[in-house]
């Protein structure tokens, strides 16, 4: 039986992970992957307390947040894609119009 | 005829035909347009004649129709109906104002056949007609306001209707901006008259006016005043007569319908309908019958040394409608009436006489380069001189008993200076309208070359109008002869109207008919004189005319430079005005009020230099930002 503190260690290491991920890298397909990392390590946190408290309500949580990530995912992509369309790059840091 | 008597519809006939021409006006066509506008200006003359037959069956006292349309506002105690009056002085107007309209939307289709801008043309005709109906039938100041307004709109249009030509645009402003320093007295006259006696319905007025106001009181005199400075402004009597000869620059009809016949005359149509507050006001009559004396003669001076055809016979319509100021002045209104109706044909047909030279000579207007046209635009030279003949006085035209009624009406109020003033300018009409008539028509031909070619007499749809009314010129004075005891028939018809004043017309025929005999022998001779000094100067020896230039060349330059009057206005009046308006433009306008608003953008502009520094299109920047808040935010909900 693996302790909690690990998993919950494992977690942090991974949700940390994908914020300096989202913050570095420069190709927006990349950053999306991070914040995918940031959500999965939620979710990690999650059933790792239903697993230690003997509940339930961890895991309709990990399957809520599973079916918001898939939507944004869609929604996410295709603005990528429409976004390479439209400028041939996904590289963030040449997306700045709005620059004031 | 219905049972109601409709009057509205006289006004209303030409307003639908404006607005049918705004609807379907591109699909009718040129001939359709003109066809409309003429049609209703038409069937609204017809409607006007059977109104006045149907007044005209009304015993004597009764000869008033008032007719409310619908309440305009109410406004606490105050209710204004908009409701039209017909009486016998209401009656001449429309009579005058359809008819001779009519006769002059049909010369337009002829003389406007070949302008690109035909639809707009007879859109303006017709609003000012309905304008024009509605000042006349109105049965108070405010409608009358309204109408009043309207015409001089309707006026600037047309003075401007050649609006690419800048002559054209700046005679329509010069127009619009005199009238408004009238309206402007007009409208201070109305406030002080609604002050003083809470109503402006014309009846209702006339009734309390004796009562409320004392007669040759502050308050009457000022009020009158005021009206008459709108009068002058509308009317072009000194001093606010200087836009009447520039709007000559608008198409002949309208300078005969707007400018000679029907608009120019309403101030002269308000005074009368107004004379039961005129009468209470000596002061104020004496100044009316002052002015107007003064005008006739001094623009009769201008019109001395004119080479302007068309402003020739502007400043003799200024003249004139002196003489019917002159003859309100000395309390005989039905005399000035008289003679605005007489005016309005001979003048129109001056107008359009004039006109017809012109388009034969395409749009030559300099009397200096006419001459010898009598034998090639036979119809129009015969037309004209029956016109030159009435407006110089000579019986049997119509302008000889008009123009005789008023001297012997001031001659018998005992305005002798007067007298003298008007039989002067009697003269001088007769001598600068034979001027301008053998200028044209006699002599020998001074034409250029390029009109030498063209002339050619004008289409029926110009000369039936001629024709018609020069019949009028030659018997519309039948109505009022002199020397008749008790009153002629048309000072009868308008007896009802202006009864209720003292003195009233019966001051024309105060005198001994002996004594009115020589009057009209001395003002005939005069005009002969003038006629015969005019053919003696520019036809049989032209070198009179010269030799007497140059031995007056002051005076010659004087009156060709029409007393240099623009020329003092402008130094007086506009560069001052616009001085002011410069400055105020330069200092207020741009350093304060701009200031303030670009002051303020450029203190926004200003505090956010260091916010901007923050946005700097990086979303990692912003994810930066962001991860920070959520830490700050961590940090600070974990510390407790």
């Amino acid at each position: 039986m693996i302790p909690l503190s690990w998993l919950l260690l494992l977690s942090a290491v991974l949700f940390a992970l994908g914020v300096v991920g989202v913050l570095v890298r420069r190709n927006a397909l990349v950053i999306f992957m991070s914040i995918e990392l940031m959500l999965n390590a939620a979710n990690l946190a999650f059933v790792a307390f239903a697993r230690h408290l003997n509940s339930l309500d961890g895991q309709v949580f990990v399957f809520f947040v599973m079916t918001v990530a898939a939507a944004e995912v869609a929604v996410g992509l295709a603005i990528i894609v429409n976004l390479f369309r439209l400028r041939e790059t996904v590289f963030v840091d040449e997306i700045n119009l709005l620059k004031g | 005829m219905p049972d109601a008597p409709l009057i509205w519809l006289i006004p209303a006939l030409p307003l639908a035909a404006v607005l049918l021409n705004l609807a379907f006006g591109d699909r009718l066509g040129r001939r359709g347009v003109g066809a409309l506008a003429c049609g209703a200006v038409g069937v609204s003359f017809v409607w006007s004649v059977l109104s006045v037959l149907r007044l005209a069956a009304l015993p004597v006292d009764h000869r008033a129709i008032v007719e409310p349309v619908y309440t305009w506002m109410r406004v606490g105690d105050l209710s204004v109906d908009v409701s039209f009056l017909l009486d016998p002085l209401s009656a001449v107007m429309a009579l005058v104002v359809t008819g001779v309209g009519f006769l002059i939307h049909v010369y337009s289709t002829g003389y406007m056949a070949h302008d690109p801008d035909v639809r707009r043309y007879f859109l303006y005709l017709n609003l000012f007609m309905f304008s024009m109906l509605t000042l006349v039938l109105a049965d108070g100041f405010l409608l009358l306001f309204v109408g009043w307004e309207g015409v001089g709109l309707c006026s600037y249009l047309l003075i401007g209707f050649w609006y690419e030509r800048p002559a054209a645009a700046e005679a329509g402003k010069k127009a619009f901006i005199v009238n408004r320093i009238g309206d402007f007295g007009f409208l201070l006259g109305l406030f002080t008259l609604f002050a003083a006696t809470g109503t402006l319905q014309f009846q209702r007025l006339f009734a309390v006016a004796p009562q409320l106001l004392p007669a040759g009181g502050a308050v009457v005199t000022a009020a009158t005043l005021l009206l008459f400075l709108g009068a002058t402004g509308k009317s072009a009597q000194i001093p606010l007569f200087t836009w009447l000869p520039d709007a000559m620059e608008g198409p002949t009809p309208v300078s005969a319908l707007i400018h000679a016949a029907t608009m120019v005359t309403a101030g002269v149509y308000m005074v009368a309908r107004t004379h039961v507050l005129f009468q209470l006001a000596p002061v104020s009559l004496e100044v009316v019958a002052w002015v107007g004396g003064a005008t006739a003669l001094f623009a009769a001076t201008i019109g001395l040394a004119q080479n302007d055809i068309k402003r020739v016979l502007a400043y003799s319509t200024v003249s004139q409608l002196g003489y019917m100021f002159l003859a309100c002045g000395v309390g005989a209104f039905a005399a000035g009436i008289f003679h605005l109706m007489t005016h309005a044909f001979f003048k129109a047909l001056l107008f359009l006489g004039a006109g017809s030279v012109i388009h034969a000579l395409s749009n030559e207007q300099d009397l200096r380069r006419m001459g010898g046209l009598g034998p090639r635009l036979p119809w129009t030279h015969a037309t004209m001189l029956v016109a030159t003949l009435a407006i110089a006085g000579i019986p049997p035209f119509a302008g000889f008993f008009s123009k005789d009624e008023i001297l012997s009406g001031a001659f018998a109020s005992g305005h002798r200076a007067l007298w003298v003033l008007g039989l002067a300018g009697a003269a001088l009409t007769a001598f600068y309208m034979f001027r301008l008539y053998v200028l044209t028509f006699r002599g020998s031909s001074r034409l250029t070359p390029e009109a030498e070619h063209h002339v050619h007499e004008s289409p029926p749809a110009m000369i039936v109008p001629l024709f018609v009314l020069a019949v009028l010129s030659l018997v519309g004075g039948l109505v009022g002869p002199p020397l008749v005891e008790g009153g002629h028939p048309f000072a009868r018809w308008l007896a009802p109207v202006f009864a209720g004043g003292h003195g009233g017309d019966a001051a024309g025929h105060a005198v001994p008919v002996a004594t009115e005999g020589l009057l009209i022998a001395l003002s005939v001779l005069a005009a002969v004189a003038g006629i015969a000094f005019a053919f003696r100067a520019y036809l049989w020896s032209p070198a009179t005319a010269t030799r007497l230039r140059e031995r007056l060349s002051g005076l010659y330059a004087l009156l060709s430079h029409k007393y240099w009057v623009d020329e003092l206005y402008d130094a007086v009046a506009v560069r001052p005005v616009h001085g002011t308006a410069q400055a105020f433009w330069r200092f207020w306008d741009t350093r304060v009020v701009d200031g303030i608003v670009n002051g303020v953008g450029y203190a926004f502009e200003g505090a956010s230099a260091i916010l901007r520094l923050f946005q700097t299109g990086f979303v990692g920047t912003y994810a930066l930002f962001f991860t920070l808040g959520v830490v700050a935010l961590l940090l600070h909900f974990l510390r407790h």
